[in-house]
């Protein structure tokens, strides 16, 4: 039991509750179905990019391009398809996307695993070059008539209540996407060889070439997997929003972050779990809309993602000095 | 089927032209408990990295039980059962002890699904093999490094290792815990397992090993029986002369107080009640085995890890040692043991290194500092302390580490400090400069300044001190005279103080 | 004679084989004038086009020179641009609430002078809270300062509703517009800060200090460096020039706003990284810094010239700061052996 008491995922966990506690008791809209619905369906597009930055943190690294790399993904699957007049299911979108993404990915960790340079630098100048190569030479207008499937994609929910006023609450079908990522990555990091690799790379990279570890080839699926992720974000968001716009996602790197660290995820590498940031992707996002349902206004939303994860790591370091 | 597991035949290897080791022999039977001795920089390093397979060989000829090898990777060692257990251990503080033992297994066997129960059947498996419990789920980071050192030799014993070789197991041991690792050395012994024990510790080479093979310079110089050998013959050995047999002898003036002196000086967790004194002119060695607090004692006087108890006085009066500043201004200095990665700053110049705490000396009425005179006072410190230099620009990672010391030690000459404190002050240090730098400390304690040295090197501590404190579980247990006795007479205190502190 | 056995390598040996590579930086610098000239040379190589210059390349320069700092000491500050803006953007409702308009010149040059002082306050304060996270609580300096970054920009949405605070003071304008004979008021600046972080980082304890810790923060915590203070204060130096750049920025646009000029971070790190200033810590130059900025603004001014957007210049950004780190990886490399 004490086992349990001492993981980052019980502390978040108490913590989402307590905090979803005092915001029902503040405002009784937030236990209603539309308000829970939200809150996951929000959290989906951040949580599947938040998978991803976790096997990269977990490994070591850290990937700031994932906007830029979301937003080129789907934009160019979009523009594609949209010129070919496209009228088939989402599963090409979607595959297109993670595609591109993918390779995306697999240019930082080629940078990364072959001149040893520092990840944030560059999936710094990744995410520059990236934006900068699509709206020059792929598009920098809004995509509005996007192909059918992503229109039905944003309107097919997989649950439907019925609240005490007699609206309609849905739950979006993103939370199904998010849903698979999560246990698809959760298999891979837990129960396979090279998901292991990622841990034993963040730990001691000398220490996993010693035991015959690939590092590189683990960099290239950690990045190459966040990359991929991305580009399954984008055409998520951009079907949910039903236009395809190149300052898309903006600035969601840092939401991503917070979440990812705000899960017990050590920034240096080495420890993080699926769970821990799925919590702390939910408690980002309670965060969020408690602002909205306390009338904060929504400018502070910046503030407060900015703040988190300063105040994770502190209190972090706090508690480490206290033993 | 032959006796002999292991047989490396005129070995040679060349690192850009400069040959390291030059026709090398060495042989390691079954079930052998071989130590592999000498100097830093005498080859053993690069000698095990060819057994291991890491590096090629240039000339020469392996016999791996009895099939012959004329040239290695590592994944044949492996396979021939060849494991390493590197100083480091190579584990992962964040992965549990049953990942840490399973994990390479799984990689050799290519498999790519994880099952947690082949997992802990590996790990058990591992852990019987030296009858050892250790509790699978705990995090390795969370465990002692003796226990992590049992996990690093159980996940080398499995997959039949005939061959373990361990580079200096010992450094980070406390005795009992050296005890424990001896004992299941000898049980590897008992199963066929043969060890190649690298140490420099002469007392723990003569305690376990059955044969020993002694470099010098990338050459073998002796390789015997160890009966055949005592401690001084091992040390003629590896340093190729025998020792003057010096001894340090102070003459405190009886008019002054102690330069620094402690009063029941305590930190919780680390030492309690420490009293001791250094006169001026004075070399104290304060020797004691890993955890016996010595480094932390030596901290505490130096403001790092202050003390929270009890009181220090410099010069008869109570000063408070709350932080290194403090500690400086009060002119207490210290080496730290790991130059590299405590001491130096490496890629910048020897310059920078030398003047690193009294760069404010030199500042003029502009707040500018007065390069010139930092160049020219560089060149003087570089000739009095002779250090191996043509630029005192060059970085001081292109210096020899007996150089470096020198650099370490200049630093903090420099800053008129009163009370030396060095740890460990000839780690890695070359024989030629280890002696120099022996002479310099006691050229530093004649001039009148207090020097304590920390180490446990009983021969260093036996040679440069004129008085030793032998620390035992945090308390300072016996105190001796360097004059008249040899290095046995402390090792015999230091078994004695251990033997009381188990009963 | 004794003195001169260890003495210093002469300047010229400095150039060609110091391990800055500043020689071969001077030579891509005079490249890309030579080759930018060449494209365009009715365009470029004129003195409106190097005016127009001189007032650019300087907000990009201040920037670079506040990352060098936090670079020299291992780290990193992405936050600066958002200390800008809010430096700015706080300067600027003073300006709207307390300007005396009708006031006698001396007063109004007097205002003007304490709303710099409140600026470089501001990003000191800024840059305090950036040095206390990465100094006492041992956050990473990217995890810090990205969230930092977050911080100062929203805290700037939320006092400006994302609005741009225009109505700067004419006066004011000056000091980003403005010119003293044919040289821009903003090079003078940028060539002052360029000055002193020059002769600091030689001449001085703090300056030396910084490699220092840059090098091994170990090391320095064992010589008896006060490291914590040494951090703090650099990053609060990286503060306050956050905050000039932002002057200069608000008075050349007249306009303060919370996103304004995101794409310096990039360029700032290009231009460090570029100038021979090592992304982890311990080693760059005040002159590798000038050298890269004048060769990016030259860059960046041909572009314009041969009308690239700026979209292709991001592309081109981001595309440089990938090939600079790969070919310092093979100098480096070849360097070794």
């Amino acid at each position: 039991m004490t086992k349990y008491l001492q993981k980052t995922e019980f502390h978040v966990f108490i913590i989402l509750v307590a905090f979803s506690l005092v915001c029902g008791s503040m405002n009784a809209g937030f236990w209603s179905a539309l308000n829970i619905f939200s809150v996951l369906k929000s959290s989906s597009t951040v949580g599947i990019m938040a998978l991803g930055m976790l096997m990269v943190i977990v490994a070591g690294g850290i990937d700031i391009s994932i906007p830029a790399v979301a937003v080129f993904a789907v934009y160019s699957t979009a523009k594609y398809l949209v010129s070919i007049n496209y009228s088939g299911g989402i599963l090409l979108p979607f595959a297109m996307a993670t595609v591109i993404g993918g390779l995306l990915g697999c240019v930082n960790a080629f940078f990364i695993s072959k001149y040893r340079l520092a990840p944030l630098i560059v999936t710094l100048g990744m995410a520059s070059a990236c934006t900068g190569f699509l709206r020059t030479f792929i598009g920098s207008s809004v995509i509005a008539n996007l192909p059918q499937s992503m229109f039905d994609f944003s309107r097919a929910t997989i649950l439907s209540v019925t609240q005490a006023d007699g609206s309609v609450a849905r739950l979006s079908v993103a939370v199904v996407v998010l849903a698979v990522v999560t246990a698809l990555v959760w298999f891979l990091m837990n129960y396979t060889t090279p998901g292991r690799g990622l841990y034993a790379l963040g730990n001691d990279p000398v220490a996993a070439e010693r035991i015959s570890f690939n590092n590189k080839r683990i960099q290239f699926m950690a990045y190459g997997l966040s990359g991929a992720l991305a580009g399954i974000t984008g055409v998520v968001h951009v079907s949910l929003i039903r236009q395809a716009n190149i300052r898309d996602l903006e600035g969601v790197e840092m939401e991503v972050i917070a979440a990812v660290v705000l899960g017990g995820t050590a920034i240096t590498g080495g420890r993080g779990t699926v769970v821990g940031t799925l919590l702390g992707v939910l408690l980002l996002t309670v965060i969020k809309s408690s602002l909205i349902l306390m009338d904060i206004p929504s400018s502070w939303q910046k503030v407060v993602i900015g703040g988190v994860p300063i105040l994770a790591t502190v209190t972090t370091s706090l508690r480490k000095k206290s033993f | 089927m032959s006796t002999e597991f292991l047989r490396l035949v005129d070995i040679e290897k060349q690192f850009s032209g400069v040959p390291v080791l030059k026709k090398v022999s060495l042989s390691i039977g079954r079930g052998e408990i071989r130590c592999l001795a000498g100097e830093n920089g005498c080859g053993k390093s690069t000698l095990i990295k060819i057994i291991s397979g890491v590096y090629d060989f240039d000339g020469g000829d392996v016999f791996i039980d009895g099939a012959h090898f004329s040239s290695l990777r590592p994944v044949d060692s492996i396979a021939q059962g060849i494991q390493v257990i590197y100083q480091d251990l190579s584990l992962f503080a964040g992965l549990t002890v049953m990942e840490n033992l399973a994990l390479n297994t799984h990689l050799e066997q290519r498999k790519f699904l994880v099952r947690r129960e082949d997992m802990r059947v590996i790990a058990e498996r591992c852990l019987a093999q030296i009858d050892v419990g250790i509790p699978l789920h705990k995090y390795v980071g969370e465990l002692s490094v003796a226990d992590k050192q049992l996990v690093a030799i159980s996940r080398a014993l499995v997959n039949d290792a005939k061959l373990i070789i361990m580079d200096e197991p010992t450094t980070a041991l406390t005795q009992r815990e050296v005890d424990s690792l001896f004992a299941i050395i000898k049980r590897l012994k008992d199963r066929g397992i043969s060890t190649l024990f690298v140490s420099h510790k002469l007392r723990e080479m003569l305690e376990i090993s059955e044969k020993i093979t002694i470099m010098r310079n990338g050459i073998v110089t002796a390789d015997d029986d160890i009966d055949k050998f005592d401690e001084a013959k091992i040390t003629y050995h590896m340093i190729g002369r025998h020792l003057d047999d010096i001894r340090f002898k102070a003459t405190p003036p009886t008019d002054k107080p102690p330069l620094i002196r402690t009063e029941s000086l305590t930190r919780h967790g680390a030492f309690r009640d420490i009293n001791i004194h250094v006169n001026p002119g004075e070399i104290l060695g304060i020797t004691g085995l890993l955890g016996s607090g010595r480094t932390e004692l030596a901290l505490a006087l130096f403001g790092k890890k202050p003390a929270d108890q009890g009181k220090i006085y410099r010069d008869g009066k109570v000063v408070n040692i709350d932080s290194i500043q403090a500690a400086m201004s009060h002119g207490i200095a210290y080496v730290p043991e790991d130059r590299l990665t405590e001491g130096l700053f490496m890629e910048q110049s020897i310059q920078r290194n030398m003047f690193a705490t009294i760069y404010e000396c030199f500042v003029n009425r502009l707040g500018l500092l007065r390069l010139h005179e930092i160049d020219r006072a560089s060149s003087e410190t570089i000739t009095r302390y002779g250090i191996n230099t043509d630029r005192f620009r060059n970085p001081v990672h292109s210096l020899s580490g007996g150089n470096q010391q020198r650099v370490m030690l200049a630093r903090w000459m420099m800053t008129d400090a009163r009370v030396l404190i060095l740890n460990g002050p000839t780690v890695g240090v070359d024989v030629g400069s280890k002696f120099a730098i022996h002479e310099m400390l006691r050229e530093i304690a004649r001039s009148g300044v207090g020097v304590i040295i920390c180490s446990d090197d009983m021969q260093e501590i036996i040679q440069t001190c004129n008085r030793v404190l032998i620390m035992q579980d945090g308390m300072i247990t016996d105190e001796l005279q360097t004059e008249g006795i040899d290095d046995s007479v402390i090792s015999l205190r230091l078994k004695k103080a251990r033997q009381e502190s188990l009963s | 004679m004794e003195n001169t056995k260890h003495m210093a390598p002469s300047l010229t040996s400095r150039l060609f084989h110091s391990e800055d590579n500043l020689f071969q930086l001077a030579a891509i610098t005079i490249l890309t004038f030579a080759l930018m000239s060449a494209l365009s040379f009715d365009t470029f190589f004129t003195l409106r086009n190097i005016t127009s210059m001189s007032f650019l390349f300087p907000e990009l320069g201040i920037f670079a020179v506040g990352m060098a700092i936090a670079m020299l000491t291992g780290g990193i500050d992405l936050s600066v641009v958002g200390v800008a803006n809010l430096a700015s953007i706080l300067c600027g409702f003073m300006f709207i609430r307390f300007f005396p308009a009708d006031a006698s010149a001396t007063t109004i040059v007097l205002f003007i002078a304490a709303m710099v002082v409140m600026v470089l306050l501001i990003g000191m304060i800024c840059g305090c809270l950036n040095g206390f996270l990465i100094a006492v609580f041992k956050v990473p300096p990217m995890l810090a300062t990205l969230g930092t970054m977050q911080l100062f920009t929203g805290i700037s949405i939320v006092i400006t509703n994302g609005q741009a605070v225009v109505g700067f003071p004419e006066q004011y304008s000056a000091i980003g517009n403005g010119s003293i004979g044919p040289v821009a008021i903003p090079l003078l600046i940028f060539l002052a800060i360029l000055t002193v972080f020059s002769i600091a980082a030689k001449r001085t304890t703090f300056g030396i200090d910084l490699y220092l810790i840059g090098t091994n923060i170990k090391a320095a915590v064992f010589a008896g460096l006060r490291v914590k203070k040494l951090l703090i204060f650099a990053y609060m130096l990286v503060g306050a020039l956050a905050g000039i750049a932002g002057i200069i920025i608000s008075s050349r646009t007249n306009a303060a706003k919370a996103d304004y000029s995101s794409s310096y971070i990039l360029q700032s790190v290009l231009v460090v990284v570029l100038g021979g200033v090592r992304p982890t810590g311990g080693k760059g130059t005040a002159l590798g810094v000038l050298l890269a900025v004048l060769a990016l603004q030259f860059l960046s001014s041909g572009f314009n010239m041969l009308r690239f957007s700026n979209f292709a210049k991001e592309f081109v950004w981001g595309a440089f700061l990938l090939a600079i780190m790969v070919i310092n990886y093979y100098t480096n490399e070849r360097r070794k052996t």
